[in-house]
Order: C-alpha cells, then structure tokens, then sequence
C-alpha cells in the first residue's frame, strides 16, 4: 500500500516537473538572452547558458537608453495610484458597508456594473475627456486613469470585507462621541489592513503593468512607463532582443519579489475576483 | 396614537439621523464617485454619443448625427466579422486550454505532498508577468529563423518539421503563438481557482466512497468532477470575457497583421480610432464588443446564482 502512493507520488511529480519546465523555460531563455550580447542573440544552437555574458544589455538600458527615467515614471505613477485607490475605496466601502442612505444600491450596482466592462472600450471618449482637460502626455493622466480603472474591483473587496466585521467597535466610539472621520482613520482603516494589502497588491499590478492607455496618451519620452518604454525597444528593423530582455527583467523583479513574498494576498486577491459574481 | 409625543420626537430624531446619516455617506463616497463619473460614467454616454455620430476629431467641427449607420457598417465590414471569428477563434482554444490544464495541474497537486508552493508558485509565474513582457518574449520564441527556440525544438529536437516555420508572418501560424501564449500565461490562474474550489469539498465525501471501496477514477468520475461543475461553469466565462479583452499580444507581436488578417474586435476598434481617426465607427464597435462581453457575463452570473443555491 506505502509503496504504491510512493510510486505514485514520484509519478505525479514527475509529471508536474515537466510541466513547469514548460512554464519555466521561455523565462530562463528571456534571463539568458538578457546577458548575450547581440550578436550572440539568435545562435544556432540556441544556448541558454550563455558563452560570453555580459552586463552590456543591463548597463545600455541605463546610461543611452533613458531607462531609470522610465523606471523613476513607473514608480511614481503606481505609487500616487495605489494609495489614491485604497484611500478612495476605503472611503466608498466605509459609506456603502455602513450607512443607510438613498442611493446605495445604485452606486454599489453602478461599482459593479464597471467592474465587469471590458477596460479598453471606453478608450476613445476617456481620451477625449483627457485631451480636454489637458492630460494628455501628462504623468497625472495616467495616475487618474489608473484609479478609476481599479476603484470599482477594490470598493468591491473592501465592502465585503468590512460587511464580515462587527461593527460593536464603532458604535462604542460613536457612543463615545467620536466623528465618522475619526471612527474610520482609526477604526475601520487598521481593521482592514489584510484587505487592504489584497487591493493594494492587485492595484499595483494593474498599475506597474498598464500600457494601453499609456502608449495611447503619452508621446514625449521623458512621460514614458516601463511597459511603454520596453515596446518601444522592440525596434522597427531590427530589434535589440538582449536589451528588451534586459529591460524586461528590471520591470518584472520587483513584481516577483513582491508575488513570492506576498503570495498569500495574491492568491486571495485573485480567488475574491473570480466569486466577483 | 401615531400622535403620542414620544413617537413624534423620536420620528423627528430618527428623520434627523438618516439627513446625517446621508450627508456622511456622500461626504465619503464624493472623490471616488468623481472619479467614477468622469472616467467611466460620462465616457460610456459620450461613448453612445459619438458612436450615432460621423464624429470629426477637429475641435469645433462639425460632427453631423447618422443615426445607426457606423454599427450597420460595422455589420457589412468583412474586417469586422474576421476579427469576432479570430477572437471566438481564440476565446474557444483558449479558454478550453486554461481548462484543461489548470484542472489537470490542480488535480495532481492536491496529490502530492511535497513542493506543493513550489510547483504553485512556479505555474503562477506568468499570471502574474507582465503582457508587455510576455508578448514581446513569445514573439522572440516564435522567430521564424532556425535560430528561434520553437523552430529549433519542433527541427532540431522534435524532428516534426523539417523546415524552420516563419511563424508571424501569415495567420493561421501567428494564432498559434497567440493563442499558445493565451494558455501559457493562463493556467496559473484557473488552476489557483481550481484548488481554491477543490479545498471546499468535504473530506467526509471521500473518506465515505473510499470505504466504500470505490477507486481513484471513480472518485474522480462520481465526486471530484460533479462538485467542481459550477466553478468549471465560472471559470469558462470568466476566461472568455478575458479572451475578448485581450488587446497587448496581438498589438504587439503581429500588430494585427498581414493586412488585419490577425485581428481581434478590440485591436481592429482601437486601430480604427487611433490610426484611421474613425472614432464613431470606433465607438459603435466598442458598445457592439460590450454587448458580447456583457451577454457573457449575464451567462455568468446565472451559473454563480446556481452555484451557491447548490451550496
């Protein structure tokens, strides 16, 4: 009997490593292609260990190809977006998960309703409103797009989650005299937290990650984002591969590093959206 | 008695509160419902707008109504109905892939008992990479010289072809490294689903068949796959709403090419706006692919309405 579920075991793993070889290896090419230089790029045979690596790829994004100024953009964006959303959502999920008023349903439904409609189509009549009110080409055009894009999804977690919380807490310091303001800075919001790091990780994903509405309104390179930046590496005639995989792997540490150590967030982040219902 | 005074001064107060009560609600929800308003709720109306209109991108022109004329167009464009079958094409290969192997690696982790998190982790590593990068990586992959690593793995290794394939350049080739792609970044994701689905399953169930002497395939056959239906049903329609929207591969691997031979609803309306500066025809486009995406969620929510009735 032992033997038997040990035999299958191995068979199983075995089966589940060949698998993962088949998730894995584009990655390790894209690594190993970052450290060839071009002439290297397209060997027969392919190897992915390289014969000569070299940083020349890692240091061209840097210093000729304008990169930490596209990094500094990402930053920057996803930083102002993430915390604009969780504040705004919290906020929302505070009004709708705890007060009575007339509107409700329809602003919770209207929050649903968006959370189900494909981003990319309102694409023409929100560059309108951008061209109007003169974001185009303008870091903060991107911020707001970002926000609004991800609002709906985390007024969704933040609401649920908050409907799950006794509300005996808050209504002790209402009785004791506390403003809705006070009671959500230091009630509701520190109750949240593990809902908040849920929103906070899937809005930074959307964020970091955006690149339609980016390469759609910004022109000049010094308002381009990683995403944006690593496609326009992708040359007309010919493409420098090692640098586009160099580029690549700056833009996507920072979102593995976060994926592996915050995996437990992620993975409810992303079970919540698919019960979104 | 609805005139007794107690009564009277506590409707007062009660009537007091909820004024409050709302004016605090719509204090906390002004910023985001701004946002809302002018990025979405507003856009959608102007949406509908512009789409009856022959829209002129010239500010202060003229852009004359015309009635339902962009969506007929949209029906008399061959352009149009091959892009929704390149996208039905794809949302049905997709989306049966994601399936299939999500199922088939969630079902064989919950055997193991070791490196469950690695292997867990490993698969969801292109869910959570970007579609800039994964593109841009499987476009390389799919180079059509003898150099490129799918080339050199189905002549080289494989010995299935004998000629390297230049994958991109005609269509029915360039779907396979999209839709490849489409799976490949997928599974991670419906098999977290999956597992998150199979850990609700009673334990008692399987303890109750075992005894009973049933084997593996029967457990399968009669328990595992029978309470997996409504997440199965979910998870199809969600993949399929998220086939419709996908933009990025096709931008950027065949930037709908040859001749829009390689193009999705969304990239054909996205290029019919910013290339050709048609937005109304654009426009009519967008709310014809919201009606598809919209008609599939309703599907949904109907299974997710069954789903929790059957508990």
């Amino acid at each position: 009997m032992k033997t038997k579920r040990i035999i299958r075991e191995t068979i199983i793993t075995i089966l589940l490593c060949v698998a993962a070889l088949t998730t894995v290896i584009p990655f390790l090419y894209m690594i190993s292609t970052a450290f060839k230089g071009q002439v290297f790029v397209f060997e027969v045979p392919p190897q992915f260990i390289p014969k000569n690596p070299t940083l020349q790829n890692f240091i061209a994004a840097f210093a000729s190809n304008n990169f930490g100024r596209y990094f500094l953009n990402s930053i920057i964006v996803t930083v102002i977006a993430v915390l604009s959303i969780l504040l705004l959502a919290s906020m929302m999920a505070y009004a709708l998960a705890r007060y009575q008023f007339v509107g409700r349903k329809f602003i919770y439904g209207l929050v649903i309703f968006f959370m189900t409609m494909p981003a990319m189509s309102l694409i023409v009549p929100q560059f309108i409103v951008a061209h109007t009110l003169q974001l185009t080409d303008t870091l903060a055009g991107l911020i707001v797009l970002d926000v609004a894009q991800n609002l709906p999804f985390a007024v969704f977690l933040l609401k649920g989650f908050l409907e799950d919380i006794p509300k005996e807490i808050e209504e002790a310091a209402i009785i004791d005299g506390a403003s809705p303001w006070s009671i959500y800075m230091h009630i509701v919001v520190p109750l949240c937290k593990p809902a908040l790091a849920t929103s906070a990780i899937i809005a930074f994903l959307g964020a970091w990650d955006e690149f339609v509405w980016a390469s759609t309104i910004t022109n000049s390179p010094q308002n381009r984002t990683l995403p944006v930046a690593i496609a326009t590496f992708q040359g007309v005639h010919t493409t420098n591969w090692g640098l586009v995989f160099a580029a690549s792997l700056i833009a996507i540490v920072p979102v593995l590093i976060m994926f592996i150590s915050l995996q437990k967030y992620f993975v409810k982040g992303m079970v919540a959206g698919a019960v979104k219902g | 008695m609805l005139s007794s005074p107690a009564f009277v001064i506590q409707d007062e107060k009660m009537r007091t509160k909820t004024a409050r009560d709302t004016l605090t609600a719509y204090l906390f929800l002004l910023p985001g419902l701004i946002m809302l308003m002018v990025w979405l709720v507003y856009p959608m109306f102007s949406a509908l707008n512009i789409s009856l209109r022959d829209w002129n991108i010239m500010p202060g022109a003229v852009s004359p109504f015309i009635g339902l004329k962009n969506y007929l167009t949209a029906f008399q464009d061959d352009f149009f109905w091959l892009s929704l079958k390149n996208t039905s094409v794809y949302a049905l290969v997709t989306v049966v892939g994601q399936l299939l192997f999500g199922l088939l690696v969630a079902l064989m982790l919950e055997k193991i008992t070791r490196g469950k998190v690695f292997f867990r982790t490993l698969f969801y590593l292109p869910v959570v990479t970007s579609w800039v990068v994964v593109s841009l990586l499987f476009k390389f992959l799919f180079n059509s010289s003898s150099a490129g690593l799918v080339n050199y793995f189905l002549v080289d290794i494989l010995h299935v072809i004998s000629q390297p394939v230049s994958w991109l350049t005609e269509a029915n080739t360039a779907f396979v490294a999209i839709d490849t792609l489409g799976i490949w970044k997928g599974v991670g994701f419906s098999m977290i689903i999956f597992l998150a689905a199979l850990q609700t399953i009673p334990e008692e169930l399987y303890q109750v068949a075992s005894m009973d002497g049933a084997s593996e395939g029967q457990i399968l056959r009669y328990i595992t796959l029978p309470m997996l239906v409504p997440t199965i049903a979910m998870v199809t329609v969600m993949l399929t709403i998220g086939a419709f929207q996908t933009y990025i591969p096709v931008a950027l691997i065949t930037k709908g090419g040859p001749l829009h031979r390689t193009e999705f609803v969304i990239s054909y309306m996205y290029s019919l706006a910013f290339n050709d500066l048609k937005f109304g025809y654009s426009s009519a486009m967008a709310y014809l692919l919201a009606a598809i995406v919209f008609g599939i969620s309703r599907i949904q929510m109907r299974f997710t309405r069954r789903d929790s009735a059957v508990g």
